[in-house]
């Protein structure tokens, strides 16, 4: 694993990137955990970002954002860099949704005070307006029933749904999806894969960081295989699946899809 | 039995050990607030302010703080607080006093409270865009301060028995009372028992109401 050379199968159309990264770096203490990451997504794509435990992949999603800071490196999100901590990173962030492994939905509020926080507070709409796009987008992920009830209530799938309808009633560019299956049951993951297969076909770009390999070969236009804080291999699913390039890939999948 | 209690306006001095603990906790609520917000703040001034603030004033006895309200501010700085006549100049400046020493404590109470909230809610919060002030004022205080209601009992009950501090700078409530009948009465056990009595009655309640409140209000996750 000396070789650092990406193979590279699968090259998004230029001019149209939504988000950049360019030689991001990134430490945890002693652990270089991104290490000299260049990555493009363009508008209306959706990535799957997989590799093994450790591999940087979480963080790289959550820099994407600003949830972590880089060390070093540049990250252009329409075209705008990351700005400092402050009034226009909160704007930056509410055209970015995010959806976290733990689902993260505010304990004390109901799932419709939950989808309909940020659009009052930060998008500045009415509430009957918010209200009624936060029923719409609850029925769309199949949660609509649920409104009034809080977070505790509801099982992890529909919690993640309502987490998903959240993150889209900010009207966002692009979503985020750090690992959103894998604090799940098992019976639970489909209904929250399917909501996220209707968002892929609906156009919206999509960083999806997973271990959910069916989802990778269904939904992805390219998938960005990630070990030890670098993008080894990035390809369209369908190549990377069935003919991976490097050793690491091949060594990685041949201890998930064979069992 | 009771007739010594005649004469003496007890509930008058009760009345005003109530308004003492009342404002004094409306105020160090909100000033508490300010503090722990001060403390997990990103602004290393206000943190370190925050953290001084605590760290002096709750190590100070309170006597020592209320006697300076009227020794330091009023009689040598000349602060009035906008009032004229010396029995509101002082009740103002215990009000002060007592504000000024139960935020320590509140401030304190809430920042174990923040520590509850679980970081991705914080996180889930500044992705949807909210700022600083609104994550902490919409998602992480609203949690923290359901899981603190039962310190923040404690904080007000000790409050309400810190009310008695404002005798020494001649504020009229149930202490400075008890004191002057302690001087003109023989009963002093009953005396002392009557109070005692006075304090219980408003504390106990309090301390139940609050314990039920906290149930109710306890986040589920």
């Amino acid at each position: 694993m000396t070789e650092v050379s990406v193979t590279k199968d699968a090259t998004p159309p230029a001019g149209d990137a939504l988000v950049a990264l360019s030689q991001v770096n990134k430490h945890f203490g002693a652990l270089h955990v991104l290490q000299d990451i260049d990555l493009t997504i363009a508008r209306g794509e959706v990535v799957v970002v997989i590799g093994p435990s450790g591999s940087g992949k979480s963080t790289l999603c959550r820099t994407i954002n600003r949830l972590e800071t880089v060390d070093s490196g540049a990250i252009t999100i329409d075209g705008k860099p990351l700005p400092q901590e402050g009034k226009e990173l909160a704007r930056l962030r509410a055209d970015v949704g995010m959806v976290f492994q733990s689902f993260n939905l505010f304990a004390h509020k109901t799932v419709l005070e939950n989808v309909m926080l940020g659009q009052i507070k930060v998008r500045k709409t009415d509430k009957k307006a918010a209200e009624e796009k936060a029923r719409a987008l609850l029925d769309r992920v199949g949660v609509g029933t649920q409104a009034d009830k809080y977070p505790a209530q509801l099982s992890g799938g529909q919690q993640q749904r309502v987490a998903i309808a959240r993150a889209l009633a900010m009207d966002p560019k692009v979503m985020l999806f750090d690992e959103p299956t894998s604090a799940l049951d098992p019976e639970m993951i489909n209904e929250v894969l399917e909501v996220m297969q209707q968002l892929a076909r609906d156009g919206m770009t999509m960083v999806v960081v997973t271990h959910e390999m069916g989802f990778a070969r269904s939904a992805a236009n390219r998938v960005v295989f990630m070990a030890d804080g670098r993008i080894v291999e990035e390809a369209v699913p369908d190549q990377f699946f069935s003919n991976p390039r490097s050793d690491r890939a091949k060594d990685f999948l041949s201890k998930i899809l064979h069992h | 039995m009771f007739d010594f209690l005649e004469g003496y306006d007890l509930l008058g001095a009760f009345w005003v050990t109530v308004k003492l603990t009342a404002l004094s906790a409306v105020g160090s609520l909100i000033w508490g607030t300010l503090l722990a917000g001060m403390r997990v703040g990103p602004v290393p001034v206000m943190r370190g302010f925050g953290t001084a603030y605590v760290n002096i004033v709750r190590n100070i006895p309170l006597t020592i703080i209320i006697v300076f309200t009227s020794l330091g501010l009023n009689q040598t700085m000349n602060i009035t607080l906008g009032a004229t006549d010396f029995s509101a100049i002082n009740f103002r400046l215990a009000v002060l006093g007592l504000t000024a020493y139960t935020s320590a404590f509140v401030c304190e109470a809430l920042r174990s409270g923040i520590n509850t909230v679980p970081l991705g809610q914080a996180e889930a919060a500044r992705a949807i865009g909210l700022s600083f002030t609104q994550t902490l004022r919409l998602v992480i205080l609203p949690q923290a301060f359901r899981s603190v209601v039962g310190p923040l009992t404690n904080v007000l009950i000790a409050l309400t028995k810190n009310t008695t501090v404002a005798s020494a700078i001649g504020v009229a409530e149930a202490a400075y009372l008890m004191k002057g009948m302690i001087e003109n009465e023989a009963q002093l056990l009953l005396i002392s028992a009557v109070f005692a009595f006075g304090f219980i009655v408003l504390t106990l309640p309090t301390g139940l109401i609050l314990n039920w409140v906290g149930k109710k209000l306890a986040v589920k996750r």
